[in-house]
């Protein structure tokens, strides 16, 4: 038994590891569906091998800064340029950009389809205190949708029960917001993409103060002597070819694009 | 010609709780016999076993083996009051003493063999121990201790609840290990045993030697009272 | 009760397909959490069994902490091994962070504790039973704990598939450690929390009774192999 069990082990541990690269990408990117189209032409182009880590922009953040990763794809521009400026990435180079969008129940009990602006649609939020979902994990999603409730001259703070941080990702978030029929704030590939709608529904969208820039930053071998410095500029300049561009415009979910592409040649 | 192997206690005493169970005691052990440890419960007869095997530890005093420690366990064996079955099978029970010892694989095969024969397990060899009936683990407990040919072999009440035929089965190998020479120390509750196998008799009671010597005339004529009451059957204390 | 239903049929499905990501993940669960089982079987065991028959000092602080370590919160685990490996961290340099490794360290970890604790358990009972004649039998430390092991083995293949089914059903602290990475590192578990997230219900509750099955063949194969064994039941 128990050497078959090392056998195993052995046969298991053995086989090759090809050039890899370790890319950290928050969830709404993953969600979103489109890094299984881009990963496999980034393959056949490139001949990297990119793993990808999904997580929050916060520890996105944080894996760059420990070296725990190659590079990272990110959508906060504050912290990407605090990054930077601590010397943590080399540089921030704008890739491509997608949407947030506000969903609720269909029956839209604050009324916020009629909203003129983003802003005026969480203030109507707040004004009905429907249930609102809120992802409160430090994440590019969650620092987006504060800095519109502090552009409202609101603070969640001070809101009552009806506002829920669930400190999870976009999924989870949705599926919280989708059992308590509540409004939530998310980007429109991982709504699309979202699989347990049950009554809710895009209720606004299209503002342009919602638009979400991603961005990619190669982690700074400087700091990091075991970076993949050559792979992290060989994806860079893939992530902004024409290849690039065309695969990620023509990337469709149900007929609409979800993306963007805006990096500069 | 390996040298004698005796034992004399200086002064042994065992205590449990603060209670002594056992001692003083003050004895010289002879390299050869038959000696039956007699006496009424609680009187430290299994103690005394132990501390002579070295497996209980002396409160005060010493046993002191003509052998070195180690060379003087490995050349004692013990039979316990009850049987102490390994989880395996007749076989492996009857190898473990030997595969301790390192013997090599057809010559323990060998011996198990012929033990098992002797004590009539010939056809069980492949039986769990531990499913045996009383008599046959008893039987099978003194044989793992005989197949390590021990010099000194002690047994503490090997025949209690045992039917007739295991009896007899029992004291015909303890003869048969006599005649081989091995030195025996035994105890028992059962007078009429301790008659048909004693060459001399320890009389034990409240954890000190009441009387010692030849088993004919300890059963002739007890030198003690309370020896004379034992024999006769009344309660001891 | 529909998506219980629609659950029940994508796992057919997968299993049927033999779906190539399927498989591999399932490879990779098995491969990482068999090695963290033998690992952990390799130190537990004999410790358990020591423990269990050898008299010192500490030996009561020792079974207290060895009972409160059963208890480790997996997710702090894995946050303390992800530190512990991060390139930033004492042990970086060995660039062991989001491989199958690190996931075999979290759950040597949390499952070694489990069972050295059971193995101490069923041990002290052996061993009360054992005592005098192994003791009498003049045998050493190491022939008492081996003897321990090999007649206390039906026990303790218990006490190791306790191990197995928390290693296999894990996935806070391998979420932490290993990433969740495509192709790299991604198991059933940490596979199944993904999919939860993107509302997937159906894949995700299919590839949870994939992983039920797993757990059951592993311990049924288990069993059957020691069933083997000639001596049957005692």
């Amino acid at each position: 038994m128990i050497r078959f069990l090392a056998a195993f082990v052995m046969l298991m541990g053995s086989h090759l590891q090809a050039e890899t690269l370790k890319l950290a990408v928050t969830t709404s990117f993953n969600n979103s569906g489109l890094s299984d189209v881009l990963l496999p032409a980034i393959k056949a182009d490139t001949g990297l091998d990119v793993q990808l880590l999904i997580v929050g922009t916060g520890q996105a953040i944080r894996l760059g800064e420990a070296g725990d990763v190659d590079a990272i794809l990110v959508h906060s521009k504050k912290a990407e340029e605090a990054f930077v400026a601590a010397g943590f990435g080399t540089h921030r180079r704008e890739i491509m950009y997608n949407d947030f969008v506000l969903i609720g129940p269909s029956s839209d009990p604050a009324g916020i389809a009629a909203a003129a602006t983003a802003v005026e649609a969480l203030q109507r939020i707040a004004g009905a205190q429907a249930v609102f979902v809120s992802r409160g994990d430090d994440s590019g999603t969650h620092k987006k949708e504060l800095s519109l409730w502090s552009a409202a001259a609101l603070d969640p703070q001070q809101f009552g029960p009806w506002y829920k941080a669930v400190g999870s990702g976009m999924g989870a978030s949705l599926n919280t917001a989708s059992s308590l029929d509540a409004y939530i704030m998310a980007d429109r590939a991982s709504w699309l993409n979202f699989g347990n709608k049950r009554d809710l529904g895009l209720l606004f969208g299209g503002d342009p103060v919602l638009f979400n820039q991603y961005a990619y930053l190669p982690v700074n071998p400087a700091r990091h002597l075991h970076i993949n410095q050559v792979g992290a500029s060989r994806l860079e300049e893939w992530l902004t070819s024409g290849r690039a561009k065309q695969l990620i415009n023509g990337y469709q979910i149900n007929g609409e694009a979800l993306f963007v592409f805006n990096a500069v040649p | 010609m390996t040298p004698p192997m005796t034992a004399s206690l200086k002064d042994v005493v065992v205590r449990r709780r603060g209670k002594t169970v056992l001692g003083p005691v003050n004895l010289d052990l002879a390299a050869d016999g038959f000696t039956v440890v007699l006496g009424p419960n609680g009187a430290g007869k299994t103690t005394f076993l132990k501390v002579l095997h070295g497996v209980e530890r002396v409160s005060g005093g010493s046993v002191t083996w003509s052998l070195s420690d180690a060379e003087a366990r490995q050349a004692q064996a013990y039979v316990f009051q009850s049987p102490i079955m390994l989880r395996r099978s007749v076989r492996q029970n009857l190898a473990y003493p030997l595969l301790l010892l390192g013997y090599e694989k057809a010559q323990i095969a060998q011996q198990v063999a012929e033990w098992a024969q002797s004590i009539g397990l010939s056809d069980a060899l492949d039986f769990p121990a531990p499913r045996l009936s009383g008599g046959e683990k008893q039987k099978l407990a003194l044989a793992r201790a005989l197949i390590r040919k021990p010099r000194v072999l002690f047994l503490d009440e090997p025949c209690a609840n045992l039917d007739g035929r295991s009896m007899r089965d029992i004291e015909t190998l303890l003869a048969a290990a006599r005649q081989a020479g091995t030195r025996i120390i035994m105890t028992t509750h059962d007078l009429g045993q301790a008659r048909r196998l004693a060459g001399d008799v320890l009389f034990l009671i409240k954890g000190m030697v009441h009387e010692q010597g030849p088993a004919a005339t300890f059963f002739a004529q007890p030198s003690t009272a309370e020896a004379a009451s034992f024999l006769k059957g009344d309660i001891v204390e | 009760m529909n998506e219980i239903w629609a659950g029940i049929q994508s796992a057919f499905r997968l299993i049927i397909a033999l779906d190539a990501d399927l498989v591999e993940i399932t490879l990779r669960t098995l491969q990482v959490s068999l090695s963290a089982l033998v690992i952990a079987s390799a130190i537990a065991l004999p410790f358990g069994t020591w423990l269990a028959i050898r008299r010192f000092r500490y030996r009561r602080a020792a079974i207290a902490t060895l009972n409160a370590l059963m208890g480790l919160p997996p997710v702090v685990v894995g946050l303390i091994v992800y530190l512990l490996l991060s390139r930033s961290g004492p042990f970086g340099v060995l660039g062991l962070l989001f491989t199958p490794t690190a996931m075999i360290i979290a759950q040597v970890i949390i499952i070694t504790p489990l069972i050295a604790s059971i193995t101490h358990q069923a041990m002290r009972e052996l061993w009360a039973e054992y005592h005098d004649l192994l003791i009498s039998l003049n045998t050493s430390q190491g022939q008492r704990v081996f003897t321990l092991i090999w007649d206390g083995r039906r026990t303790l293949m218990t006490a190791a598939l306790a191990g197995f089914g928390r290693a296999i059903g894990e996935v806070g602290a391998i979420m932490i450690v290993g990433g969740n990475i495509d192709h790299a590192t991604r198991v059933l578990t940490t596979a199944i929390a993904l999919e939860t997230g993107k509302g997937d219900f159906a894949l995700a509750l299919g590839l949870g009774f994939v992983l039920i099955a797993l757990a059951l063949v592993v311990n049924l194969a288990i069993h059957a192999l020691s069933r083997t064994e000639r001596e049957g039941t005692w």
